[in-house]
């Protein structure tokens, strides 16, 4: 067991520097210069950016480039933005928290309310109340996030008044519901159906019937054997949707005005800041790894057969 | 059966601390936004992209809380024409030696003088290649420039030849050449003085500005707010009617509408396409719709395959295929007025052109287009970014054109400005491109010399015409600021006949506030006269 | 049209493959909910091949006197102005018709290409286990880690016209780690049954195995996640579009109108409301199809 976790950690090395590496490259493909980028439309001053490019490393090939900014990130330095001049490390210290507080808000959320829709549709399968929560699964999949976001944006702040139409402060959970929910609408959908369907499938395998067959209380069979089984897709899902719920936070985070790693993000990828996006990606891809590590243990909870030796 | 509950155990104490960790680390936010003291006005702003420094700001965020910090020479008044702030008075008899005299009893923010050398020495530094200031090239006026700023390597001096202090009130500006309307450049925001205790820390300096303006720094909370209070012993016209102003950030101009209307913002300058509509229903007339000097254009670029070598006629052809008023009326809301030429109303110089190019007539607009030996391909593409709402008015431009003259007329979207500017920077341009310019100062030389001359900074449709040159190179050599003027208003008849653009329409300064204020006044720049507001 | 590996034991036993086949069919036709996606599905790809069919109006040629401010008139039944203009003057209608091509294609083929290419890893990684599962994990872990949006950047910036394709490669390039985690964490539950483990015993080979055993009862979930995530793929088009990186004007998709359809969101609902109707229906539709398709081919439900 601590040997498997031993691993897995070891595993994560190379994981993070493939992903650097291949996010690095790609913010170096990107067309467009940072330094450039400093002066706007006009014409930019050759002998400055020169200058610049020198004091930040920026003339050197790509692999030396790479290099430093690991070598930097072992020291805990993120690097410099290179418009605004603050320490990326400071940015990203005042965006992450936000979003934390946005994703985990919309993780839990998700949890609760898919697992349990998933749950009752899949235990009164082809019922009408599986057939109103397939259609409201269906709706939430069919609606693009930024429509539904200014859809809510619209009902819930404008014609009925109940929230604030943007978010002022995001430590009040009160004004975080509607983007946290927005975030959620997709996986939740997700995880609903995929718990409704493992569910289904699970209601009649076989060690069910066993189970009912020896005389169990249906309650403890559902909440034990079932559960346990039926929940193994979901896990899965939710481990590798924890990032993407992190990373896809742009669009949410724009129709809110929450200012997190998703706006962030945005704003350094116009502006070609590669230090800053390189940086919250690496974070993003450590947060989904450990996720994926949380999986693969919780796999072993669930499911007894799976033994990690 | 141990095994499984160790790893119970262990997956649990893993998830409390993944959440545990989510619940720890600083705020992003830094306090409630509710803080706004009495007497303040709150604005929509953005994050500004650099430290707040007047030669290394040159975008509107950054731009609002320098121009409340800090207070130039001279500034500008409704009518584009000189005012003089910091300076008693600017002088020249040769357009190439400058004296400034300053007023006197003036103070930086940390109750130190503002002297000559506060200018002086500041400049120096501003224009100095090390110190990498983006605004640096506006001193390249300055006699010894190429000292502090070679084209390659280290300078050679810390400080330009043309600058020199004659006492604690006046000093000394020389050119290298005469430049008759040097004075309007003064008003720029990075000719500006910085106070001695800048020198210790410049880099904190641009998180915690200490400057001579109506305003002194109070806060910057990162991607929050930015605060500045009015200082009472403020000495220039342009002292504060109100007690301070609260620069909010939102990352949406569609949120702070919002915030707007439910009564947490003052005041947004800028209104998003979805409310442009309403804003009339949902303000009255706190809606505002002030014009200023900013144009928008499209560009062709003379090396691409549609452009190469073409009869100028074809261009003034595609000019009168654009129906500017109804695309202005319809798919710009009413935010926009069609051009009458190649500068705004607002500044300096500007003049009424007696020309049907610029109207909308589909007949002519074939017959020229046929004159001048029509298009290569009969297809013409319109580069812009797709970052900066442009996508509806470029689709109906195109589509006007097109259905005005038949030629085939597509937009080239870029998904961001960077993309955008390499595309032109590189002479990548497949047809046209979306061009535009705001003025630096209200005059309409700023409108063609840096867009037109033959290798220019921002000539990025390769534009070159000798007669043009000719007459640019004149109004730089006259004596002065009058003839100047009168001589750029020749070359603008002249780019009429040439066509290095097709100006379509100018800006207006669209702007919500709130009942609490009063007051509110755009400047030539499209910026509010943030000193102007009162509160009730 | 769904996302179901061919068994290769079909050929080898036809009787008992034509027989498995001719029943899901049978189920299938008793099935309404498979009866109303396949009319909406053939619907829409009369649309996608014959647009002349449904309208006769330009989707690309608006006229300005048309603006928005022309409200949709519900009472014509099937005229050009039906659902009204747009920002530009363009039939709403015709616009909706013309969009399902993009929308349409880029949601069936990067569904395909991205069930073949995550599903194989999946399968690979979770079958033979060992160090093969190692590599190919880490190798999803790295590209799961990149966002989203700065993926699609990269991908549609690098070629210089971000057309139909240049969408659907950068859709593929992000989307397959999910469905390969999904199938993988399916494949590894299904390796445990005891069929296998009697299959495996009996001598099969593992090609059969794979294509007998573990693929049609591991099929499932990731039919599933496909199903449902097809219409992701349609959204994803819409929010690339919507940032002004995916398909742009002159090409007509129901993600551009949608992204067209906020700026007037307030005045002119419809403009938006359109599209991302036929969005939903177009979803709806597929979802509805492969629910249908995998109760009729899973043996369990029988």
């Amino acid at each position: 067991m601590g040997r498997y976790v031993a691993r897995r950690l070891l595993q994560m090395i190379p994981v993070f520097i493939g992903s650097t590496l291949l996010i690095f490259s790609m913010m170096y493909a990107l067309p467009g210069d940072p330094v450039a980028a400093l002066y706007g439309e006009k014409q930019p001053d050759p002998a400055q950016i020169a200058a610049i490019k020198h004091q930040l490393g920026m003339d050197l090939p790509l692999w030396h480039q790479y290099w430093n900014y690991l070598i930097g990130l072992f020291q805990g330095d993120f690097g410099t933005q290179i418009a605004t001049q603050r320490p990326v490390a400071d940015v990203i210290e005042q965006a992450f928290p936000v979003t934390i507080r946005l994703t985990l808000f919309a993780f839990v959320f998700t949890v609760l309310v898919g697992v349990l829709l998933g749950m009752v549709s899949g235990l009164f399968a082809d019922k009408a109340f599986d057939r109103i929560v397939l259609i409201f699964t269906l709706l939430l999949i069919s609606i693009p996030s930024f429509v539904l976001g200014y859809l809510f944006q619209y009902l819930f702040a404008f014609q009925l008044d109940w929230l604030t139409p943007t978010v002022q402060d995001s430590r009040d959970i009160g004004q975080l519901l509607l983007p946290a929910i927005v975030l959620a609408a997709l996986s939740l959908a997700y995880v609903t159906r995929l718990t409704r369907t493992s569910v289904a499938e699970n209601l009649r395998a076989d060690y069910i019937r066993t189970a009912i067959a020896k005389g169990l209380p249906r309650r403890r069979v559902v909440g034990i054997h079932l559960l346990r089984n039926s929940l193994i897709p979901v896990v899965t899902f939710l481990g590798t949707d924890i990032g993407a719920l992190m990373a896809g936070a742009v669009v949410t985070e724009g129709i809110f005005n929450v200012h997190g790693v998703g706006n962030t993000i945005f704003e350094a990828l116009n502006r070609r800041e590669g230090s800053t996006v390189v940086g919250i990606a690496t974070l993003i891809v450590i947060v989904y790894l450990v996720a994926s590590l949380l999986v693969d243990l919780l796999y072993a909870v669930l499911d007894p057969r799976i033994r990690y030796d | 059966m141990r095994g499984a509950k160790t790893m119970q155990w262990s997956a649990l104490a893993a998830a409390v601390a993944l959440a545990a960790t989510a619940c720890g680390g600083s705020d992003g936010d830094g306090g409630s936004a509710a803080g706004k003291p009495a007497g303040y006005v709150s604005m929509f702003n953005g994050e500004p992209q650099h430290p707040l420094m007047p030669s290394n700001t040159n975008e509107k965020f950054g731009g609002y809380v320098i121009d409340a910090l800090f207070t130039g020479l001279v500034g500008y008044d409704a009518k584009g024409g000189l005012v003089n702030m910091n300076a008693e008075s600017v002088d020249t008899k040769d357009n190439k030696t400058w004296t400034v005299k300053l007023k006197k009893g003036w103070k930086f923010h940390d109750g130190t003088d503002v002297t000559a050398e506060s200018y002086v020495k500041a400049w120096n530094w501003m224009a100095n290649v090390k110190n990498k200031q983006a605004n640096s090239y506006w001193f390249g006026d300055i006699k010894g420039y190429e000292d502090v700023h070679p084209e390659k390597g280290d300078p050679k001096k810390d400080e330009m030849s043309g600058l020199k202090v004659v006492d604690d009130q006046t000093f000394t500006i020389e050119l290298s050449e005469p430049v008759p309307y040097f004075e309007y450049k003064l008003g720029y925001k990075t000719f500006t003085p910085l106070p001695e205790s800048f020198y210790k820390d410049p880099k904190g300096f641009g998180q915690k500005p200490v400057g001579n303006g109506p305003y002194e720094f109070q806060k910057w909370t990162h991607n929050k707010l930015i605060q500045v209070k009015a200082v009472d012993s403020y000495k220039g016209s342009n002292k504060a009617k109100n007690k301070g102003i609260q620069f909010k950030n939102y990352s949406k101009l569609e949120s702070a509408y919002q915030d707007a209307l439910s009564g947490n913002l003052d005041l947004v300058d800028g209104v998003g396409p979805k409310d442009l509509p309403k804003r009339k229903a949902d303000f009255g007339d706190r809606a505002l719709d002030v014009p200023y000097a900013g144009t928008q254009s499209i560009v062709p670029a003379f090396y691409s395959k549609p452009f190469k070598d073409v009869d100028p006629k074809v261009i003034q052809g595609l000019s009168m295929a654009i129906d500017r008023k109804t695309i202005t009326k319809t798919v710009l809301q009413g935010t926009r007025i069609p051009s009458k030429g190649f500068t705004p109303p607002q500044v300096k110089g500007y003049q009424k052109l007696d020309t049907d190019v610029l109207s909308y007539n589909p007949k002519k607009a074939k017959q020229y287009i046929e004159d001048g030996g029509g298009i290569p391909g009969n297809k013409i593409w319109i580069q812009y970014n797709a970052d900066g709402g442009h996508k509806e008015w470029v689709t109906a431009v195109c589509n006007s054109i097109t259905k005005a003259t038949g030629v085939k007329c597509v937009g080239d979207s870029k998904p961001d400005f960077q993309t955008d500017l390499e595309g032109r920077q590189a002479d990548k341009v497949k047809g046209m491109y979306r061009g535009g310019w705001l003025a630096d100062y209200p005059l309409n030389i700023n409108f063609m010399q840096d867009l037109y001359k033959t290798g220019a900074s921002t000539n990025y449709g390769r534009f070159s015409d000798k007669k043009v040159d000719e007459l640019f190179t004149k109004g730089d050599h006259a004596d002065s600021l009058e003839a100047s003027v009168k001589d750029y208003q020749a070359a603008e008849k002249e780019l009429l006949k040439k066509m290095p653009s097709i100006p379509l329409w100018d800006y207006a300064a669209n702007i919500v506030h709130g009942e609490d204020i009063d007051g509110v006044k755009v400047g030539f720049d499209g910026n509010v006269l943030i000193t102007d507001i009162t509160v009730k | 049209m769904d996302p179901q590996p061919d068994p290769s034991g079909a050929d080898a036993k036809p009787a008992k493959g034509r027989s498995l086949w001719t029943d899901a069919w049978q189920d299938l036709r008793r099935n309404p909910m498979f009866v109303i996606s396949a009319v909406l599905i053939v619907l829409l790809l009369t649309m996608v091949a014959f647009p002349g069919l449904f309208t006769s109006a330009s989707p690309t040629v608006g006229d300005l006197t048309h603006h928005y401010q022309g409200e949709p008139r519900y009472t014509h039944f099937f005229g050009e102005d039906w659902f009204g203009y747009d920002t530009q003057g363009r039939s709403v209608w015709a616009r909706m018709v013309h969009g399902a091509r993009a929308s349409v294609l880029v949601g069936v083929l990067v569904t395909l290409s991205v069930t073949l290419v995550g599903g194989i890893v999946g399968l690979v990684a979770g079958y033979f286990g060992g160090w093969l599962d190692s590599v190919l994990s880490r190798i999803t872990d790295i590209f799961q880690g990149i966002p989203f949006l700065l993926g699609a950047m990269v991908v549609l910036t690098t070629f210089t016209k971000s057309n139909l394709w240049v969408v659907i490669a950068a859709l593929l390039f992000l989307g397959w780690t999910q469905i390969a985690r999904v199938a993988r964490g399916s494949v590894i539950t299904v390796k445990q049954s005891d069929y296998v483990h009697a299959a495996k015993s009996l001598g099969a080979s593992t090609v059969r195995i794979m294509f007998r055993h573990i693929v049609p009862n591991a099929l499932a979930p990731v039919v599933v996640v496909a199903t449902t995530a097809l219409g992701g793929y349609i959204a994803a088009e819409a929010t690339l579009s919507y940032l002004g990186i995916g398909l742009a004007a002159p090409a007509v998709s129901w993600g551009v109108d949608v992204s067209n359809g906020k700026d007037a969101l307030r005045t002119a609902p419809h403009i938006l409301i359109s599209p991302a109707v036929m969005v939903s229906l177009t979803v709806l539709a597929f979802i509805m199809l492969g629910d249908a398709v995998r109760n009729a081919l899973d043996p369990k439900s029988r």
